[in-house]
């Protein structure tokens, strides 16, 4: 099906869903925190509105109630407790650029084709105008966890599981019309618990090695020491 | 036959009078957004025009190619924004060059606009060719990329296909169209020497790259390569405002539509121009060595553009 | 004409090669030999070359033939079709361009040490490798032409051998060659294994499973693909090329290489049948990085010709992107779309060899006049030397791929197939392969600022050095070579209609599909698909281009003052700018060293403040030798330590491993 016979709301749905891809990428190559945490915000906000907009076009009412549940906890109350976990850590100016930017996005593209390959047999089953919406969230999962290895501050690392947690809901959303209810209001709360989690955890790495580098965490190995480690 | 080529004619002599107007009128919204009040609109004008009668200065240590290549590049531009349809769209001179062989004109202005900046042997023009080269290597695949974006969609490399595919579709959401889009807007902003990769009010200072190659140039020398680098702010001016808004443009010769279409065109790109100045007015030059980061993000968009085209526009 | 006219050309050719050898073998009594006789016979070589070329071209069909020369059961067979009289169209053009430029440029040698009777010996050997090469029509055949063609070269490669760098390089070379040589026989051996015999008619007939044919494919690649200088197989390229004199380097990567790209499409494209879209990928993916990484060093350079070599590796890179688009057409059963990526590998081919040519060429020039290949000791050549100059600016406009040179026109095509992409059914193919035009794209641009960077140092400015301020136009032949080369890179641009004319029977004999829409709009227009899809028209291009300029010109000209003075240029002020306060060679490339700094090793060291004799050095290398081709040396080297054991010094002991291996071979032979 080309995007000439959809209608509107479709079409909408599947430039949101672009979108949603490309804040993936900035969430990647972003070097300045607080921007990420916007980014995120922005990615929360568009998840929810393909939510909204697939309610529009289906039947399936209970999705009104999912957006609003994700605007409130993705779009909204996740990156404020970010934002206010940064500012009591005194991360506000950090910024962390990446070794290579163009080596880690040209990845991030490859792995964009390779979830399309995935995807592509399961697509070529006439399932619904969304499915090609189920590539770009498997590619949104698979940058949050590319996201997750690049990155050393452990803030960005939780931005990059949120981001899959995303990435996740999408594919929910645009494969089968969402979750159930009680499967969603699960999950959520358990991202809420980790998220305050991360947080207690945050303050206790800080105390004990006075860094969120987790490079620094190579020291819990139980093998030999290296002997060219940097001093801490 | 010869009516389509004289209004090919008649629309390439609008490039090469319309080009100072459409830079006046930057400059101009740039003052009132800076509150001054600005030189007059058709200030260019005036200032092509004293150039051209004053007397040319020409550096001992100059090859004969520092005064053949205004010419060249005045003339490649010229033939590049000819082919790119401003008020008709099915002009019999868009056939004589594609999109890549417009990028492939400019690409030869460029060159001669390089080796003139390094004839004199100053570091000035050394300084800017380098950087010039730099960033118009970063810049070529983003557009390209871009351009292809486009050229999938309508199956066709060639400008009036892709505009007349566009129209012929009416107006839809295309993800491919938005990344391409603001892909095209970043080469744009890079290529014609603007804020925030180059600064086109500064005339001597460390970090110029297209003053720098034209300092040694003086009366009518100067008054072609500034045209030339007018005539190619109008291009892409006019390539964004037409790709991606085809709507209005004269789809026969008959006056009326030619009308319709001189008049929207003006609109566009009045809107443009009011975009760029505000763009302008708010970003600050970057360093020379964050430009590459700037031009990623056109190749990022260019190439998103394109995934999102195989991947959400086709199907399977 | 018959078609016997054209093996009588061919034959020709090889003889008046054979012959420039045979007369050089007096230029030791008589050095003037070399330049009066010898040197212009490889040019008559070259021109009967191109009369046999161009007459299998137009008459279509093929011609065979068998010498009774060869092993008794293996007489050597020769076969002209389409795809070798396009070769050999592209041999006798270089060669005989070569012919006019290098009686000028081996008078110097007449004074030297050097042994002219080698130059000219193994220069006609050379050629006379690369013809048989082309001519062949079964694998022992090609095998001798094929190691005559590396082993002359290798000589010339090593002819000035004072030179600890040259012979290194030499040896090197000899050592890749061999590599090289080794891989193609194995694959011959696969393809006779299955075809029952070793000439190419019995392998054409073979039907082979996929696995063995992706064996012969990927033996075919390394073998060739190592000659034709791919990455990450290139290190011996930049070595070789530039230490022959400049002719011959202008011969090995203007012509030789490309005896290579003819062996690749001869065993692919011909002999192997089946294809299979997997190969265009790997032919994608090496192409890709070849031409990016060769651009890359080929910018880094400051040795001019060692500048040019690497810019060899980039255009086969690109040469390869297009064999591999059309395999990957062809294997999806897009006969059309094959064809068009085919032809364009065809036109990029020719083209190369020409701009290559013309650009060693011009190299040459320089060296033979001003003594020096460093671009940091020169400037303002352009107007010591204005027509070297100037055809030096045609060849660089051709290779920076602008439009209306010839450049352009195999770049538009190939841009042209790659965006047929949609066509395809798999995705992961319609997203890669734009990904790979990108590149290309990418490429295109750094050629440009390299040309920039070599014409605007070595033209352009003032002279970084006395020699160079004193150097002196060349002679008129080395002109003339130089100005036939020029002439065909812009006819070659400006008529590409004609030209894809002229290619259109290769692809219909090798593939069975021609290009039919191409000129289907007249002679004007180039519509490789159809007019609606793309459409480019060079000789308006040049005519409104000429046109407008002229109007321009006539109307300052007429209207405007004429007044115009001669001063200083802008010194801010302050001293009077000298040519020590120009940008560098290496100061031009340095804001792409950063960019892309992370590909090279760069070892730097910058000068303190206060020191009294400023130096900055750089040291860039290639990270392939560290990578590849160290530990395949050491591994060598160790090797050796172990065998040269065997070397007891005693007769006796040789003569007994000579004896215990004959036993050996005689027991397993039986």
């Amino acid at each position: 099906m080309s995007l000439t016979q959809l209608p509107v709301l479709q079409q909408f749905v599947l430039l949101l869903a672009a979108l949603a891809l490309f804040l993936s990428f900035v969430l990647l190559a972003q070097a300045r925190l607080v921007a990420a945490i916007h980014a995120f915000a922005w990615q929360g906000v568009l998840v929810s509105a393909v939510t909204l907009v697939v309610a529009l076009a289906g039947t399936a009412h209970h999705l009104y109630f999912s957006a609003a549940l994700t605007l409130a906890l993705k779009g909204l109350l996740i990156p404020w407790m970010l934002h206010r976990l940064v500012r009591r850590l005194s991360l506000s100016r950090h910024t962390e650029t990446l070794r290579w930017p163009a080596l880690v996005i040209m990845a991030a593209v490859l792995l964009v084709i390779f979830s399309y390959w995935l995807v592509e047999p399961m697509v070529a089953q006439d399932l619904a105008f969304t499915r090609n919406i189920v590539a770009v969230s498997l590619a949104v999962v698979l940058i949050g966890l590319l996201m997750m290895v690049f990155r050393q501050q452990a803030v960005a690392q939780v931005l990059g599981f949120m981001s899959m947690e995303n990435g996740l809901f999408l594919a929910a959303v645009s494969a089968t019309a969402g979750m159930p209810l009680v499967v969603e209001l699960g999950v959520a709360f358990d991202v809420l618990v980790a998220m305050v989690l991360f947080g207690v955890f945050f303050f206790q790495i800080r105390e004990s090695i006075d860094s969120l580098d987790v490079d620094r965490l190579n020291r819990l190995t139980e093998a030999v020491e290296i002997t060219g480690e940097r001093p801490g | 036959m010869i009516y389509s080529w004289l209004i090919a004619l008649f629309q390439a002599l609008l490039y090469v009078a319309l080009a100072p107007l459409l830079i006046g009128w930057v400059r101009k919204v740039r003052a009132r957004l800076q509150n001054r009040r600005g030189a007059p609109l058709l200030q260019p004008y005036a200032d092509l025009r004293k150039l051209l009668i004053k007397e040319i200065r020409v550096p001992h240590t100059a090859s004969p190619l520092f005064r053949l290549a205004p010419y060249i590049v005045f003339v490649a531009t010229w033939l590049a924004a000819a082919t790119v349809p401003l008020v008709a769209l099915d002009l019999p001179i868009a056939q004589i060059a594609d999109i890549i062989v417009l990028v492939g004109l400019l690409g030869l202005a460029r060159f001669f606009l390089a080796l003139a900046g390094m004839d004199v042997g100053t570091a000035f023009g050394g300084m800017g060719a380098s950087r010039e080269m730099l960033i118009s290597a970063l810049a070529e695949p983003a557009m390209l990329m871009a351009v292809f974006t486009l050229a999938m969609t309508a199956h066709s490399t060639s400008l009036v296909s892709v505009m007349s595919h566009h129209l012929a579709d009416g107006f839809l959401l295309r993800p491919s169209y938005l990344f391409a889009f603001g892909a095209l807007v970043l080469v744009a902003l890079a290529e014609c020497s603007r804020i925030p990769v180059d600064n086109p009010t500064t005339h001597l200072e460390l970090t110029m790259v297209h003053e720098a190659m034209l300092l040694e140039y003086s009366g009518r020398h100067l008054a072609l390569m500034e045209w030339a680098s007018q005539i190619k702010l109008l291009l892409y001016g006019v390539l964004i405002a037409n790709v991606f808004f085809p709507w209005g443009i004269g789809q026969d010769f008959g006056l009326l539509a030619l009308g319709i279409g001189l008049v929207v065109v003006l609109l566009k790109l009045a809107v443009l121009g009011l975009a760029l100045a505000t763009a302008e007015t708010t970003l600050a030059k970057m360093r020379l060595f964050r430009v590459p980061a700037f031009l990623n993000l056109a190749l990022l968009l260019a190439l998103l553009g394109l995934l999102s085209h195989v991947i959400l526009e086709v199907g399977a | 004409m018959s078609t016997h006219a054209v093996l009588l050309l061919a034959a020709l050719s090889v003889m008046l090669a054979l012959a420039a050898s045979a007369t050089s073998l007096l230029a030791s009594r008589e050095p003037r030999i070399l330049r009066l006789i010898a040197m212009p016979l490889i040019g008559f070589a070259g021109l009967a070359a191109v009369a046999a070329g161009l007459a299998a071209l137009i008459l279509g069909g093929s011609v065979t033939t068998t010498l009774p020369l060869g092993l008794p059961w293996m007489p050597w067979h020769i076969r002209i079709d389409a795809l070798s009289g396009l070769f050999l169209l592209l041999i006798g053009l270089v060669t005989s361009a070569i012919g006019i430029y290098a009686p000028a440029y081996v008078r110097d040698f007449e004074r030297g040490r050097d042994s002219l009777t080698a130059l000219g010996g193994f220069t006609g050997l050379f050629l006379t490798g690369m013809l048989l090469v082309v001519l062949a029509d079964d694998a022992f055949l090609f095998m001798v032409a094929w190691e005559l063609m590396s082993l002359s070269s290798y000589f010339l490669v090593a002819f000035q051998h004072e030179n600890a760098a040259n012979r290194r390089a030499a040896f090197l070379y000899l050592l890749m060659a061999h590599i090289g040589g080794l891989a193609i026989l194995l694959g011959f051996g696969v393809l006779a294994a299955f075809g029952h015999g070793f000439d190419f008619a019995s392998m054409r007939e073979a039907t082979l499973s996929p696995g063995w044919a992706s064996l012969a494919f990927a033996l075919a690649f390394l073998g060739f693909g190592m000659k034709a200088g791919l990455m990450p197989l290139h290190a011996w390229l930049p070595e070789a090329h530039p230490a022959a004199p400049s002719h011959i380097s202008a011969l090995m990567s203007g012509v030789m290489l490309k005896v290579a790209v003819y062996g690749f499409i001869r065993v692919v494209f011909d002999l192997t049948g089946q294809l299979q879209w997997q190969w265009g990928v790997v032919l994608i993916l090496i192409g890709s990085l070849s031409a990016l990484m060769g651009v890359l060093f080929a910018l880094m350079q400051t040795d001019l010709k060692r500048l040019l070599a690497y810019s060899s590796v980039e255009n086969l890179g690109i040469i390869f992107i297009a064999l591999g688009l059309a395999l990957v057409f062809l294997s999806t059963g897009h006969a059309l779309l094959g064809s068009l990526a085919f032809v364009a590998a065809l036109y990029h081919a020719i083209n190369h060899a020409l701009f290559k040519s013309l650009l060693f060429l011009g190299a040459g020039a320089i060296l033979h006049s001003a003594h020096e290949r460093d671009l940091e000791q020169m400037g303002g050549l352009l107007r010591r030397m204005p027509w070297t100059g100037s055809f030096f600016l045609i060849g660089s406009l051709s290779i920076s791929a602008l439009p209306p040179f010839n450049g352009f026109v195999s770049e538009w095509l190939i841009f042209q197939a790659a965006l047929q992409a949609w066509q395809l059914d798999s995705g992961v193919l319609r997203s890669l392969i734009p990904i790979a035009s990108a590149v290309l794209a990418l490429t295109g641009a750094l050629v440009a600022a390299t040309f920039v960077k070599v014409y605007g140092i070595a033209f352009l400015g003032q002279a970084r050095s006395r020699h160079v301020r004193h150097a002196r136009q060349g002679a008129l032949g080395m002109r003339v070579g130089q100005g036939l080369l020029a002439a065909l890179c812009v006819l070659f641009g400006v008529l590409p209609t004609q030209i894809i004319g002229l290619l259109e029977p290769v692809s219909a004999q090798m593939l069975g599909t021609g290009l039919p829409q191409a000129g289907a709009q007249g002679w004007l227009w180039l519509t490789p698909i159809s007019s609606e899809t793309a459409s480019y028209s060079a000789p308006l291009t040049i005519l409104l281009l000429a046109l407008i300029a002229g109007i321009a010109f006539w109307w300052f000209v007429r209207r405007a003052p004429r007044r115009m003075r001669r001063r200083d240029p802008w010194d801010c002020g302050f001293a009077p700018p000298s040519p020590r306060m120009q940008y560098t060679a290496t100061a031009f490339a340095q804001p792409m060293r950063r960019v892309f700094g992370m590909l090279f090793e760069i070892d730097e060291s910058r000068p303190a403040f206060d020191d009294a004799a400023p130096r900055y050095r750089l040291k860039l290398t290639d990270r392939a030798w560290g990578l590849l081709y160290l530990p395949v040396m050491q591994a060598v080297e160790a090797a050796s330590r172990r065998v040269v054991r065997l070397q007891s010094g005693n007769v006796r002991v040789y003569l007994g491993w000579t004896l215990a291996t004959l036993l050996v071979l005689l027991w397993i032979i039986s």
